[in-house]
């Protein structure tokens, strides 16, 4: 299901020198058409490599316009399904659609805490150099995470 | 001097410490690290110059981009590392090593807790063992909450965002002065004046006309395992919809090979049996769902075939059989003639349906498609085509093109020294390993490589596996602090490397002058005698993989013979790999992920023509030498490589039970 951008909702992020879809491709795909010779379409951008396309639909979920779809593989499957997401701060919402008319929505939780709102060192020790060769990170057990283990279940030691 | 095509800027930085990839091992390690260099700057006064590089951008990048649906790997509070060493070992066939698989075991939990702190919503178990997904506020885990085993080793989250939860956290770690994305390194630097040290990286932008020459005393590589070095089973638009992610190009071991680190496993492969097309994920299906596989005429083949795993002792006759041995049970009915295969999620949700309350069915049916959607939306797409709704129709399974990985259920990648306390061998009992190597299973600094200064975690760490997500962000983290111990210990030394600058540069930009140099010699610019198209190369790579060493073309078969034919041309296409064209930074960076996809390859073929016998049945089989031959060949193979003389050499180590194996039998 490569990635397609409609011509009709896609602003190119407003004349910027790189778009959010660029910006978020893992796989480098996403390419702004700044003049329009390679698409007819000057400043949208678009998929430069459709059969590349893992789906991961990082540049669907980050489009400011929501001007990014995605066309199920044409060497695989029959035309007229979408799945299509709406990703908010706090969820994701789904709409699924068959080929034969069926709908389905979906709503999922994506994070319990405000983007941007993580504070990795807050209320956390900081690292014991005397400790640095030995087993454990440095919040050590902060977490209640780090499991010991029997001793006896090591018969080489 | 602002570059240009093929004209580059050129970029010189000095640092300690350099992290290369940015997924779920390099944001471990830059979490994990900045709170040692705190420390160590606080306590010696040595600033440690950290940076992190990313061919792509961390907030999606990486295995976890798209997202995941489960953890899958949390011991939790009732189970043991030693336990967790076990499983790994029989599912890799005997062949792994402990003290990798224990100490990431012990540590793994300390990270999945983070994630939930951070944001990450895990699904909970409430006290009337009633599934909650993870924005209701339960008891974290920290704090004894009760996750949603989907399996012995996994729990359920609600991971859409996980991969941008966690790559906040280490943005933040880090600040984004430390951090370079969309750089894309291929090729590690060793040192001038000791070859076994490494001294440094370059790579160049995929944006702008500079190349990047990093001067590092320690390095983390950490760039995924490879993904399309076989000819895909869809080969249009579909080739993008591999089962792992198409970005990793085998980066992690070919730039370790040419830098000298030994690598191990190689041999090794993974297989996964997946939803057909889509490559949708199983384990929840199999293991929440409690739905069966079945022929094409209904019969439960896993019960059929039993026997056939008894002819593959011990490792067939654990609990849960070795993910090859499932596989091969499998091959035998779609050889015979009896596909398609299918999951049974007919049956399977009308079992559940028959317990549960329409709410409960609703929230069912609502897993059902998160599981999809969370990981793998593509496999909506092909349920969504076809009219499959899973309570309806079900849907066929199919065993892909092979993978290598470290991560997964896939054990190949680096030799990597482990933890001291754990029992493990410190002499070598085989012979043949070259000199130079150390003899034990550590040396010094956990997670760093035979090169010093060089690390992996991750799909890096070879002779491990089933670390997934959470153990690859752990194993990051230990190799961090050790870098940093490195570092401190080595202060007074710099870094010099072996290559001059101008050489490097002209190297990384080969493909950018060959193109600008025939180009105009032929109308159409992709026939043309003077250079191949890195999308070409991949295919003839693909096609001599897919067809000599074991691919789907041959049902996974390979042999002697079939391993020397795929020997010259593979010689013959790395020899064109010289002769590959860039028409711009975007076909830079796939010339360049294809050389490193060719290296890989290479190591695979090399280590199974080694390897006499037939390890891994249901993922390949030698048929000169089809059988398991516990008595020479329960070893680790390893190899190393010579960059200049581009040859192999392959060699035994031996293999070692730290825990007792024999409790999985019982």
């Amino acid at each position: 299901m490569p990635t397609f951008v409609r011509t009709d909702k896609c602003d190119g992020c407003k004349g910027q020198d790189k778009t959010a879809c660029m910006y978020i491709c893992p796989h480098d795909l996403m390419k702004l058409d700044k003049d329009g010779s390679e698409t007819g379409h000057a400043m949208k951008s678009y998929n430069q490599e459709p059969e590349q396309c893992w789906e991961c639909y990082s540049c669907v979920k980050i489009c400011p316009q929501n001007a990014i779809e995605a066309r199920h593989y044409a060497d695989v499957v029959p035309l007229g399904g979408s799945v299509q997401p709406l990703r908010g701060s706090d969820s994701i919402m789904w709409t699924i659609k068959f080929r034969n008319g069926t709908m389905k929505r979906f709503r999922f939780p994506i994070r319990t805490t405000p983007e941007g709102s993580i504070e990795p060192y807050a209320g956390k020790a900081e690292a014991n150099m005397a400790k640095i060769s030995e087993n454990g990170f440095f919040n050590h057990m902060e977490q209640n995470g780090y499991r010991a283990g029997n001793p006896d279940e090591l018969i080489c030691k | 001097m602002a570059g240009e095509f093929g004209n580059p800027e050129v970029i010189e930085e000095n640092v300690d410490v350099l992290l290369i990839g940015g997924g779920m091992a390099c944001c471990g390690a830059g979490y994990e690290i900045m709170r040692w260099a705190d420390a160590a700057k606080k306590e010696t006064g040595i600033d440690l110059k950290i940076k992190l590089v990313d061919k792509a951008a961390m907030d999606r990048s990486g295995a976890v981009a798209q997202g995941l649906s489960a953890i899958n790997t949390y011991i939790g509070t009732e189970q043991d590392p030693a336990d967790y060493a076990r499983m790994v070992s029989n599912d890799l066939m005997g062949i792994t090593r402990d003290d990798l698989a224990y100490d990431l075991g012990r540590h793994v939990d300390e990270s999945v807790h983070l994630f939930e702190e951070w944001g990450l919503p895990i699904w909970k178990t409430d006290e009337n063992g009633e599934r909650h997904d993870g924005s209701k506020g339960l008891t974290s885990l920290k704090d004894g909450g009760k996750p949603v085993r989907s399996g012995k080793w996994q729990i359920m989250i609600n991971g859409e965002s996980y991969k941008w939860i966690v790559a906040e956290a280490a943005k933040k770690a880090l600040g984004m002065d430390r951090i370079q994305e969309r750089v894309f390194i291929v090729k590690l630097v060793n040192d001038k004046n000791d070859k076994s040290k490494i001294a440094g990286a370059v790579g160049f932008s995929t944006r702008d006309h500079k190349v990047y020459v990093y001067r590092a005393k320690a390095i983390l590589l950490a760039a995924g395992g490879c993904v399309n070095i076989f000819r895909p089973r869809s080969v249009g638009e579909g080739t993008g919809r591999a089962w792992y992610p198409v970005w990793n190009s085998g980066s992690t071991y070919s730039m370790a090979a040419e830098a000298g680190a030994e690598l191990t496993m190689m041999e090794n492969r993974f297989v996964p049996t997946r939803f057909k097309d889509g490559y949708g994920p199983v384990g929840a299906w199999f293991l929440l769902f409690k739905a069966k596989a079945s022929n094409a005429y209904g019969e439960n083949y896993l019960a059929k075939n039993a026997e056939m795993l008894n002819q593959y002792p011990p490792y067939g006759q654990a609990a849960v059989p070795a993910s090859c041995l499932r596989n091969h049970v499998m091959l035998k009915e779609m050889k015979e003639g009896r596909g398609p295969i299918y999951m049974d999620t007919v049956t399977a949700l009308a079992n559940l349906r028959e317990t549960l309350t329409p709410r409960e069915v609703k929230h069912l049916e609502a897993e059902a498609w998160e599981d999809f959607l969370d990981m793998c939306v593509g496999q909506c797409g092909i349920w969504v085509g076809e009219n499959i709704e899973p309570e309806k129709k079900n849907s066929e399974l199919m065993p892909t093109e092979p993978y290598l990985l470290g991560s997964h259920s896939g054990c190949c990648g680096i030799w990597t020294s482990g933890p001291t306390d754990v029992g493990a061998p410190t002499s070598e009992t085989e012979a043949g390993v070259p000199d130079h190597l150390p003899k034990g299973w550590n040396w010094g600094y956990r997670g760093m490589t035979t090169v010093n200064g060089l690390f992996t975690a991750g799909d890096g760490v070879g002779a491990s596996g089933h670390k997934f997500s959470s153990g690859s962000h752990a194993e990051g983290r230990m190799a961090a602090k050790s870098m940093v111990k490195y570092c401190l210990d080595n202060k007074d030394w710099t870094p010099e490397l072996d290559a001059s600058v101008e050489d490097l540069v002209a190297e990384i930009y080969q493909p950018v002058k060959t193109y600008l140099e025939f180009k105009d010699y032929t109308t159409a610019i992709d026939v043309n005698p003077n250079y191949i198209t890195p999308k070409m190369l991949q295919f003839r790579l693909q096609k001599i993989m897919d067809e000599y060493v074991a691919g789907v073309a041959t049902y996974y078969n390979t042999n002697d013979k079939m391993l020397e034919v795929a020997g010259e041309k593979l010689d013959m296409l790395k020899e064109d790999a010289m002769k590959m064209r860039a028409k711009d930074l975007h076909e830079l960076l796939r010339a360049w992920e294809n050389y490193h996809r060719i290296l890989t390859a290479e190591a695979h073929m090399k280590h199974i023509q080694f390897r006499e016998e037939s390890r891994y049945p249901g993922f390949y089989y030698r048929t000169d030498k089809n059988f398991v031959d516990e008595e020479n060949w329960k070893c680790f193979v390893n190899s190393i490589y010579d960059k200049d003389s581009k040859q192999w050499t392959c060699f035994k180590r031996a293999h070692v039970d730290l825990v007792d194996k024999s409790k999985l039998f019982k």
